[in-house]
């Protein structure tokens, strides 16, 4: 099958102002990702992997270098175009999850359809499609304080794959889950992955995470230390 | 708009204890600012209403030399009463003493057609009563007289010679009204007996005339029509409804401030939420516009539960009336016992978009910080 890139990441650098002084948390990375990977940026705390995936996310921005996500320029989006190329193309998944409180399972994952306009008929079809995808077609009208972690995970990925993106960002998905949850979550995406062509992309520092990747980048200290492909 | 109108309610309903408190603060607020408004547009219509039913008619003709307002001007106040003029009562003012009970009350006597119908007060009974000198007072005098109905008084007044006389009055009917003018030291009595007693034959010191009078130049006297009589009381009215303005105004800022202070909160405490918002493809602008919403929403909501308690409480208070205070009615001003509220629409469709505008800018204000917020620490719940 032939490889279409779908993020190029050119000599990218960011940094923070952190009391006062300017902290590097990338540093001229340079990255490829095609289209249906399934891979995983893992590495320690503070080695820069949450701030990649948020500039990949077009929820930030680089200080130096260029990010290409579905060929547009994050640095030149503007706020409204981020927004669009969000809500229409990138799907995400939080480590605690971000379930809007009072919304119900279904309302949750009719969110990102909602702002794309979608009629009432189609915006059903796709939220039942999706939570059957992870299985909870039952817990539709459940509010996600009556959920478990693993359910609300699970509502998550719906809500993230429900529009169908070309990419998904999940940031550390299993870190709040038991291994039993974790490990059903991330047999999900995979299928998903599969079923779907959807590029996944995790930032993780779990063990569990990186026996389903198919490719691994480790970054430390804001740089790429090792980018290994497995089970190819 | 309209996702963002429906966001707002579903984030509210979803709030539940926080959305019911603002919500009731507010509702309060609508119904207290309706209601005092409402009474005073009920005193103002009231006043109004008893003024040119009473005292002013469809205006004043008044003497030159006579100023309502300058009991000095009563003496040589009057002038004979123009020929061919129609639709004119004459009204001739003496002033007098009365001993009700032994005491010296100084009063002044009016002397009115005993067949006039512009005005609402009882003269026709002076005309029907078989007594030498029969007059009509109103209950405050009599109150403060101690004077009823049937009762016998002495008076003691100067004829247009200024040579003191005196007899006996017989109060022969006790009328109730809400203007103290006519009320307050006033002794009514039949013109033509005022002028026998005074010897002031067809004089006036100034005529209450009625719509069939057309305002010819009569030298000597001015025209004063009913909305310039009507003008002290207006001005009055407006004066009280300013001053109450601040007790609305204080009413609104409580309630306003609760929204305020929800907002607030909302945008410190709810971060993570809008963080999602953004990451799941809303604009800062749309979520800007939802927070905006939500506040006025609360508006909406305080409508819907005003509504509830104070439309039957609106019914029921234009039922029973809101009771004055005696005290109250001796102020010198058209003041009924009871004062009747009215609910005009403009007062409530006003009393409604001031609380929902309001409500949407004290909204706007704190959710403009959205738009600064950074969504990445945002998503992690960090205080910005």
């Amino acid at each position: 099958m032939e490889k279409e890139p779908i993020i190029q990441i050119k000599k990218v650098s960011k940094s923070y102002p952190i009391a006062g002084k300017e902290f590097l948390a990338l540093k001229q990375i340079d990255l490829l990702f095609n289209k249906g990977e399934f891979a995983g940026i893992v590495g320690p705390s503070g080695s820069g992997k949450t701030t990649l995936l948020n500039i990949i996310g077009s929820l930030d921005k680089p200080t130096k270098g260029d990010a290409f996500v579905l060929n547009k320029d994050i640095k030149t989006l503007s706020h409204k175009e981020a927004a669009s190329l969000r809500n229409f193309n990138i799907g995400f998944i939080f480590q605690v999850f971000n379930l809007l409180p009072v919304y119900t399972v279904f309302e949750n994952v009719e969110f990102a359809l909602l702002l794309q306009n979608n009629s009432a008929k189609q915006r059903k079809e796709a939220v039942m499609r999706a939570l059957k995808w992870v299985g909870l077609t039952d817990h539709a009208g459940k509010r996600p304080d009556k959920l478990s972690g693993g359910e609300s995970q699970r509502v998550a990925i719906a809500r993230a794959m429900v529009k169908t993106p070309k990419i998904v960002l999940a940031d550390e998905p299993t870190a709040n889950l038991d291994a039993e949850n974790a490990h059903e979550i991330l047999k999900t995406m995979k299928k998903l992955n599969k079923e779907l062509g959807t590029t996944f992309l995790f930032s993780t520092h779990d063990e569990k995470v990186m026996g389903y990747l198919d490719r691994i980048i480790h970054l430390r200290d804001g740089k790429i230390e090792k980018d290994e492909i497995k089970n190819k | 708009m309209k996702l963002e109108l429906k966001l707002a309610f579903k984030n509210l309903f979803g709030a539940r204890l926080r959305t019911l408190l603002n919500v009731l603060v507010l509702s309060f607020s609508f119904v207290i600012i309706i209601f005092l408004n409402s009474i005073m547009d009920g005193w103002d219509q009231q006043a109004q209403k008893d003024s040119i039913e009473w005292e002013f008619g469809n205006g004043h003709l008044i003497n030159e030399k006579f100023d309502p307002l300058d009991p000095y001007t009563i003496l040589d106040g009057h002038g004979k009463i123009p020929e061919g003029t129609n639709g004119i009562i004459p009204i001739l003012e003496r002033q007098a003493s009365i001993y009700p009970q032994g005491r010296m009350i100084s009063v002044i006597l009016k002397g009115i057609s005993s067949e006039q119908t512009i005005l609402k007060l009882p003269t026709k009974i002076l005309k029907e009563s078989k007594e030498e000198f029969p007059v009509i007072i109103g209950k405050r005098l009599a109150e403060s007289t101690k004077l009823n109905k049937g009762d016998k008084v002495q008076i003691r007044w100067r004829d247009s010679n200024g040579t003191y006389d005196a007899n006996i009055l017989s109060i022969v009917d006790v009328f109730d009204c809400n203007v103290p003018n006519i009320d307050n030291g006033k002794i009514w009595i039949d013109i033509n007996k005022l002028w026998e007693m005074t010897n002031l034959k067809h004089k006036a010191s100034y005529f209450i005339v009625d719509n069939k009078f057309k305002d010819p130049e009569l030298s000597s006297w001015n025209f004063k029509s009913q909305l310039t009589l009507l003008k002290s009381l207006k001005d009055l009215i407006n004066q009280k409804k300013t001053s109450q303005s601040v007790v609305y105004g204080l009413l609104l800022a409580i309630a306003l401030l609760a929204i305020f202070d929800t907002q607030i909160l909302s945008i410190f405490r709810r971060q993570k939420e809008i963080g999602t918002y953004i990451a799941l493809g809303m604009t800062r602008l749309r979520v800007v516009r939802l927070f905006t919403i939500e506040g006025s929403v609360y508006s909406i909501l305080a409508l819907i539960l005003g509504s509830t308690y104070g439309v039957p409480f609106f019914i029921y208070m234009s039922e029973v009336g809101f009771p004055i205070p005696p005290a109250d009615q001796k102020m010198g001003i058209a003041l009924a016992d009871v004062i009747y509220p009215v609910y005009g629409v403009k007062l409530v469709l006003m009393t409604i978009l001031t609380v929902i505008i309001s409500a949407t800018i004290v909204s706007y204000l704190p959710a403009r910080k959205i738009a600064k917020l950074n969504p990445v620490l945002a998503l992690k719940g960090k205080k910005q």
